[in-house]
């Protein structure tokens, strides 16, 4: 990783990253966070910022195949990483099965924990394919979804996992 | 909630990150998992000259059996891979249930085991299990590296042994005849919550003879806390529920709990003796399926 002092002498970091299957090199700042890097440099608005703490998982994005809240990461760590947001979950035009149990099971208010909800548990069947609702439970328990419709979102994270 | 700016340095040895260290003194911080660091750093708790981040430092993520040595747990080690490792679960389950106790899933895959134990804060859920079971931590510097007892190594809240230009680089779980042990979690949801009380207990039986016995309290003192009387009433005795009993109520009359939102001091030290006696049965039932 190479480091450059612009004009004003702060330092700019040239990373290279992997995000939704791109490869891209791009110049971030020391203090510049993951979620800012995807939504204000890559204009990639799906991953919200909410609580800016880690509290609340509306930044969810998946780094290295792990469910992490880029928030709390700097961009420069993700260097040489792979990053996958809520825009790289479906494939081309063709929604993912988890994005399509969503809407089935009207597992969608507001929409703003969405795409957090949909990485966790994105996730979550990856690593194990046939949950229990237990298991669906404590794997998007870092996720809040303040409409309070963790009924249907767990509903339709199960039928996905059946589909 | 901005993040103010900081030198950024990506050392690739631990002896280099002591160097950098040693030149800031207390203006720098190590950063690993972040998830500490970087909300306190965004609530201007802290304030950081210099960050030294440990990405590119390899090893010290590894969770092995050592023969002579016992479990040896890389610092780097993420409570989600605590709760993953097949070595712990065949020698310290509890070690991965406390583990499983902490934070949301996404902390739980970003934080350290290191992070866990060096931030201090008295409701911490792995240092009770880890001290429980007389781990020690191992710190280097820039002129070689110490081995410290944990229990020793937490001297307050936020406060540790650690010097400003020392790393923890592993956790080790010595090799024990320890096979029972237990963590109690209570927080006020299941996941999210910080501990209002967190007890753990790790016993060595023969039979019905408790041979040695420890009992750790957390989150009702300053740093987590041995309950040296109630392990007393039990070392060396045949374990009956009257003892594991008053085992419970000593638990509760030495620890030093505070009241706070989260909990009262009374209901702090009534849970403390309800899960002394959970944790110490489920140890010794542990220890004695095993044997």
């Amino acid at each position: 990783m190479q480091g450059v002092k612009d004009k004003n002498g702060v330092m700019r970091y040239v990373i290279s990253l992997i995000v939704n299957g791109d490869y891209l090199t791009v110049t971030v700042k020391g203090n510049t966070l993951l979620v800012d890097l995807l939504r204000q440099q890559l204009n990639l608005t799906g991953t919200k910022r909410g609580c800016k703490l880690g509290n609340c998982g509306s930044c969810t994005v998946l780094l290295d195949g792990k469910a992490v809240s880029s928030c709390l990461v700097l961009a420069v760590e993700a260097d040489g990483r792979e990053i996958t947001t809520i825009e790289g979950v479906a494939q081309s035009e063709k929604l993912d099965k988890l994005q399509e149990s969503f809407i089935d099971n009207a597992a969608i208010q507001c929409g703003y924990c969405t795409s957090g909800m949909i990485l966790s548990a994105k996730a979550l069947l990856t690593k194990n394919p046939h949950p229990t609702e237990t298991e669906v439970r404590t794997a998007i328990a870092g996720n809040l979804c303040r409409c309070t419709g963790y009924v249907n979102i767990v509903k339709a994270i199960l039928a996905a996992a059946e589909a | 909630m901005h993040l103010p700016d900081f030198n950024y340095y990506q050392p690739e040895t631990l002896q280099e990150a002591c160097e950098i260290l040693g030149r800031y003194g207390a203006k720098a911080k190590v950063l690993a998992g972040g998830t500490d660091l970087l909300p306190k750093m965004k609530q201007d708790v802290l304030a950081p000259e210099a960050l030294v981040s440990l990405k590119m430092v390899s090893g010290m993520s590894d969770i092995e059996k050592v023969p002579g040595r016992g479990v040896v747990i890389g610092a780097k080690t993420s409570p989600n891979d605590l709760v993953n490792s097949s070595v712990l679960h065949e020698n310290f389950m509890s070690v991965s249930e406390a583990a499983h106790s902490m934070a949301n899933n996404q902390v739980r895959n970003m934080g350290t085991i290191a992070g866990n134990i060096v931030n201090a804060i008295p409701s911490a859920d792995l240092p009770p299990i880890l001290i429980a079971l007389s781990a020690t931590v191992t710190l280097v510097g820039p002129v070689g590296s110490r081995t410290l007892v944990l229990e020793d190594f937490i001297t307050g809240v936020s406060r540790t042994a650690i010097a400003p230009d020392e790393i923890m680089e592993e956790v080790v779980i010595p090799e024990q005849s320890t096979t029972g042990s237990a963590y109690f979690k209570f927080g006020l949801r299941h996941s999210g919550a910080l501990a209002v009380v967190g007890v753990a207990a790790a016993v060595t039986m023969q039979g019905s003879l408790v041979r040695d016995v420890r009992i750790v309290l957390g989150a009702v003192a300053p740093t987590p806390m041995r309950a040296k009387k109630a392990e007393e009433i039990l070392r060396g005795k045949n374990v009956t529920d009257d003892l594991i009993a008053e085992a419970g109520k000593s638990a509760a009359v030495e620890c030093k709990p505070i009241s706070d939102i989260r909990a009262s001091e009374e209901y702090r030290r009534d849970m403390v003796r309800v899960f002394t006696k959970r944790a110490l049965r489920k140890a010794i039932y542990l220890e004695q399926s095993e044997s």
